[in-house]
């Protein structure tokens, strides 16, 4: 890469934490964010939603226009800001973009208005007036430059369930190519408002459950069932290692490199050999070796062929790495779609400053098709040192995403 | 229904439509959008409050109707009879 990018800011809600040091914490301690949740027609199901103050950041009245996707990429956008120490203002609001990974947008308003219309004798006329801005595709990102400011672009990536990795890389190619100096970056995700998400993973056998919801996700355990949905988002805000250095700013990590392909091969199976071409590509672009890698962050999303494949390439590249320790967030989390992969990493980054590494939890029985050496599961593993993390995130489709952060 | 109880119904919408703001103080005389954060998606918005909740349609050459509080009730009032 021509420019040495860095993550100098950090805004996040997720099931487990509003902040960093929240969630943080809740990860170490193996706390679930996961409870039974009323979700329409289906009745209690687990799920992860976030209690951040939606007012803090909003108006009442931007958020009743606007979407819960956009109340939480509003939150995330202000809480990365303040980490960051960076204020918007007439100088800078033209150099700063706002790139957004999103699994799907959409269809919490639509389905929504749908119920409201059956409820309304079927009478189109009471159709939202806002349902056409709520629900372009390009609405969470926007609803962040109305809410600080920002003039310069903003779109967001549809990614599937890569889209948190996604945001953070186009934010960085965004500033390779010049467009921006700033981007905040990263992913969100409102699934859980929905309940055709919840219907449709159960159609597919594919919706995680337990007697208990915060077992209820619990990947590479061999009773493992599905996905728990998760609303979340993460932002972060990065800039070139001069600029962060010329502000004083703290610096979370340096993007080193980053890869993403396609399979190919189906709409909903991963494919093991694309996700190790991508891991490979990653690393490659970083110009390390795998044995570099301190922690390995999976995809991990709890479906019993998904944790399977991924674990086939993960091992066929890690196997031989002795240092590289694996964990998974989706035990805690659940699976929060469009936000995933940035909240994922947020939540490894402090391993850097403290040398921990988070465990996955609910393993109670290890799948042996998903075991391998150095997985850090149910309990915190120290270690003397983190450098290197790599962090996964994949999707429906076949869309594959490996990112590479470096401590600096 | 009398004028009163309309300029409650109003009152109500706005209150939903543009939550930030403080209603006490209104003048029924003054125009809503010099006194208040309004633009043209909440007149809208009022508008399909009132076909929602009450029934009461406003056609679009009407719209002007609903400039001020007074004019408001003064116009929906023989709506609500």
């Amino acid at each position: 890469m021509n420019k040495r990018i860095v993550i100098t800011g950090v805004g996040l809600t997720s099931p487990i934490g509003n902040d960093l040091e929240t969630m943080r914490k809740n990860l170490i301690a193996g706390n679930s964010g996961i409870g039974a949740h009323e979700i329409r027609y289906m009745g209690q199901r687990p799920a992860g939603f976030c209690d951040f103050d939606e007012f803090k950041h909003q108006k009442k009245k931007t958020r009743r226009r606007g979407t819960r996707a956009g109340s939480i990429a509003i939150h995330c956008a202000n809480e990365a800001l303040i980490s960051a120490g960076f204020e918007i203002n007439d100088e800078n609001r033209d150099k700063v973009g706002i790139f957004l990974g999103l699994t799907e947008h959409g269809n919490v308003e639509t389905e929504e208005e749908v119920y409201q219309m059956h409820q309304n004798d079927l009478d189109y006329n009471l159709w939202s007036i806002h349902h056409n801005p709520r629900t372009v595709a390009n609405s969470p990102a926007g609803e962040i430059t109305l809410n600080l400011g920002v003039t310069g672009p903003h779109f967001t990536v549809g990614s599937a369930c890569a889209g948190g990795n996604m945001g953070l890389i186009q934010g960085v190619q965004q500033i390779l190519l010049g467009e921006v100096d700033y981007a905040l970056c990263g992913g969100v995700s409102e699934s859980p408002q929905t309940f055709g998400i919840f219907a449709a993973f159960n159609a597919q056998g594919a919706l995680g459950s337990h007697e208990d919801p915060k077992k209820a996700s619990r990947p590479l355990c061999k009773t493992r069932d599905g996905i728990v949905i998760s609303e979340g988002g993460c932002l972060f805000f990065i800039e070139t290692l001069e600029s962060a250095e010329k502000r004083n700013a703290k610096i979370y990590g340096e993007i080193i490199g980053y890869a993403y392909n396609s399979d190919a091969s189906d709409f909903v199976l991963p494919n093991a050999g694309r996700q190790m071409e991508c891991m490979h590509k990653a690393i490659k672009r970083a110009n390390i070796s795998k044995e570099d890698i301190d922690i390995v962050n999976l995809h991990a999303t709890g479906t019993v062929m998904g944790d399977i494949n991924e674990m086939k390439a993960v091992r066929e590249v890690f196997q031989s790495s002795k240092k590289s320790y694996v964990n998974f967030t989706k035990g805690h989390i659940g699976h929060s779609m469009g936000a995933a992969g940035a909240l994922e990493l947020a939540g490894n980054l402090p391993s850097f400053e403290d040398g921990i590494v988070h465990p996955g939890i609910n393993v109670e029985q290890i799948d042996p098709e998903c075991d391998m050496e150095n997985l850090v599961i149910n309990e915190a593993k120290e270690t003397n040192d983190v450098n290197i993390i790599l962090n996964n995130s994949f999707g429906m489709l076949g869309i594959n995403s490996s990112l590479i952060i470096k401590k600096v | 229904m009398s004028a009163d109880d309309v300029k409650k119904i109003v009152l109500d919408i706005i209150a939903d439509v543009a939550p930030d703001e403080e209603l006490d103080d209104l003048k029924d005389e003054e125009s809503l959008r010099e006194q208040l954060d309004l633009d043209s998606m909440d007149f809208l918005d009022i508008v399909m409050e009132l076909r929602k909740r009450h029934k009461v349609e406003v056609p679009s050459e009407d719209y002007p109707q609903l400039a001020t509080l007074s004019s408001c009730v003064e116009y929906l009032t023989p709506k609500f009879a």
